[in-house]
């Protein structure tokens, strides 16, 4: 017996798996399953309305889109930055100091970029003090408490995972490939349209994937520099407010399921497009 | 290196570092703001604050209890790293070392809460947690984080238990070392490096991790992140610059964390041996 489940690779070593297993079935797995039990048990109605409900209310409904239009700017922003400046990174033999730089924000934590971007880019504060000075605006800009607060914030606690990702796949193409080109002729524009952006593609689109997750999620941001009842009331303020604030379990469960389902469309869709382009080895011979 | 040395890409280069610089500027602004601020006297209107004065520190260390907070934040944060740490590396041998059927699921399943944004999950988790009693203790703050701590801690595992040659454990089982002598003598001092790197991740991203931690936590089991935000939210009766103090000192202990992993690990690689490994 022993023997025959060694074979099918099941013995000692392979139980090591359980125990992380179990829990995450209990913390994940069964919560998830409960949410959507719970989210269709409304407190009155038939077990569809809560979602009905969800889209037929123009203030919930909309958060999706509010959502997707912080999310989706911030994130190929985010991607439009790190690709040139990991190219730039990659050649330099002192790379560690400006990656730590550039990862830095990953230490600073909502609230301080919160606290730090309500002063900076407020009326008062220096951003606006430096365009007056130079002359470039007549009046401070409003750029807080609405959703470019939101939006500068998202992009700088979005950057560092970006563009760590986005090294990472930049560095992993072998510098034979675009010496070749060179050696052929390619200029540098043809070498990064020609080769490393479809050697990148599947990499951009994993990054934009992993970096969406978290710009989708934006929660305390949201709230502390924007306008959570306005323009940046996102998916995750409904759900958190329905839960939490009106006690209602069921639509709060409802409201994350929709949120979730949003996000599994569009890493869907984006890992889709990827099967697009080239997909294998992106090193030189002898790999 | 590939010479190039036409006028346009001596432009573009100009243009890379002007967006880096740009970038740095602005974030160094964001942050000198915050300290400035927790230093400051009075600052309305002006370039620079009117004075300087450390009694904020003070003030915010009585007010906001830190010492209490921060006793917290380090006892959830110690918890969620031994746990996942425990759990994670031995599932990630497991799946590093063997093949068994059912493996593909296995793996989807670590990953899934990667992909799942926090709030999703944790809405049904937190009324389950609150349901069952564990809802704002420091238990169910640590459980809620041990959600995506433990799937982390696998991924990053992975490629660093797969680099290990199998033949040595084999050689350590032919001069006759038991499975414990194996463990002790040949894996961990093998592992080291691998295991605190993760930890050390894992660790920046517990103390960081607000949607979780907000949503299970009560008022005695807040840890820094949550205890910050609902200071900023009820602000009105603090001072600002107590905020910002809390936020420096929010800062300070993430970024000690976060350079001592960066001493053991290039980040780089990580994500480069994953992505070898995800190819194949």
């Amino acid at each position: 017996m022993r023997l025959r489940l060694a074979a099918h690779g099941i013995d000692g070593t392979t139980l090591l798996v359980l125990p992380a297993l179990v829990a995450l079935l209990t913390l994940f797995i069964y919560p998830f399953v409960y949410g959507i039990a719970v989210s269709l048990a409304p407190k009155v109605g038939p077990f569809y309305s809560n979602y009905q409900r969800f889209f037929a209310e123009p203030f919930l409904r909309e958060t999706i889109g509010n959502t997707l239009a912080l999310a989706v700017p911030t994130t190929l922003l985010d991607l439009l930055i790190a690709v040139p400046i990991a190219f730039r990174v990659r050649l330099m033999r002192n790379q560690r100091l400006l990656t730590t730089i550039l990862v830095l924000p990953v230490t600073l934590g909502t609230v301080l970029i919160a606290q730090g971007l309500l002063t900076y880019l407020g009326p008062q504060g220096w951003f606006n003090r430096t365009l007056l000075a130079l002359h470039l605006i007549g009046a401070p800009l409003k750029l807080t408490n609405n959703y470019w607060g939101v939006f500068a914030s998202l992009v700088i606690t979005g950057f560092p995972f970006t563009f760590l990702l986005t090294l990472s796949y930049v560095s992993g193409i072998d510098v034979v490939l675009e010496q070749a080109a060179a050696t052929l002729g390619a200029r540098a524009r043809a070498r990064f349209v020609r080769i490393f952006l479809p050697l990148l593609a599947p990499g951009l689109a994993v990054t934009f994937c992993l970096s969406f997750v978290q710009a989708f999620a934006v929660f305390p941001s949201a709230v502390l520099l924007g306008a959570p009842a306005g323009s940046t009331h996102v998916i995750s303020i409904a759900a958190y407010q329905a839960a939490f604030e009106q006690y209602d379990a069921s639509l709060g469960s409802a409201i994350a399921m929709i949120m979730g389902a949003v996000q599994l469309i569009m890493v869907l869709g984006v890992l889709g497009a990827r099967s697009l382009f080239y997909r294998g080895p992106v090193g030189g011979t002898k790999g | 290196m590939i010479g190039d040395r036409s006028i346009g890409s001596k432009l573009w280069s100009t243009a890379v570092w002007a967006v880096i610089i740009l970038f740095v500027v602005n974030l160094l602004a964001v942050i000198a703001t915050v300290v400035i601020d927790s230093l400051a006297t009075r600052w309305l209107g002006t370039w620079l604050p009117a004075g300087f004065t450390l009694h904020w520190y003070r003030d915010a260390w009585d007010e906001f209890q830190l010492s209490d907070v921060l006793i917290v934040t380090f006892e959830a944060v110690a918890a969620v790293v031994a746990l996942s740490g425990l759990l994670g590396v031995a599932a990630a041998y497991a799946l590093a070392r063997r093949d068994f059927p059912g493996k593909r699921a296995v793996t989807l399943m670590f990953l899934l809460p990667l992909l799942v944004p926090p709030l999703t999950y944790g809405i049904p988790m937190a009324t389950l947690l609150y349901r069952i009693g564990l809802g704002g203790t420091l238990s169910g703050v640590v459980l809620a984080n041990l959600v995506p701590a433990i799937p982390f801690v696998v991924l990053v595992m992975i490629p660093f238990i797969e680099q290990i040659d199998p033949r040595v454990e084999a050689a350590a089982r032919v001069f006759g070392a038991s499975t414990t002598q194996l463990f002790v003598r040949v894996l961990v001092p093998l592992l080291m490096p691998g295991v605190l790197a993760a930890l050390l991740l894992v660790m920046v991203r517990t103390i960081a991790m607000f949607e979780l931690t907000f949503l299970t936590a009560g008022a005695d089991s807040q840890t820094l992140v949550v205890a910050l935000y609902y200071a900023v939210f009820a602000s009105g009766v603090r001072a600002s610059q107590e905020i910002d103090v809390m936020a420096v000192v929010y800062m300070v202990t993430t970024l000690i964390w976060l350079l001592l992993a960066l001493r053991f690990i290039n980040p780089t690689q990580i994500v480069a041996r994953t992505k070898a490994e995800a190819a194949r």
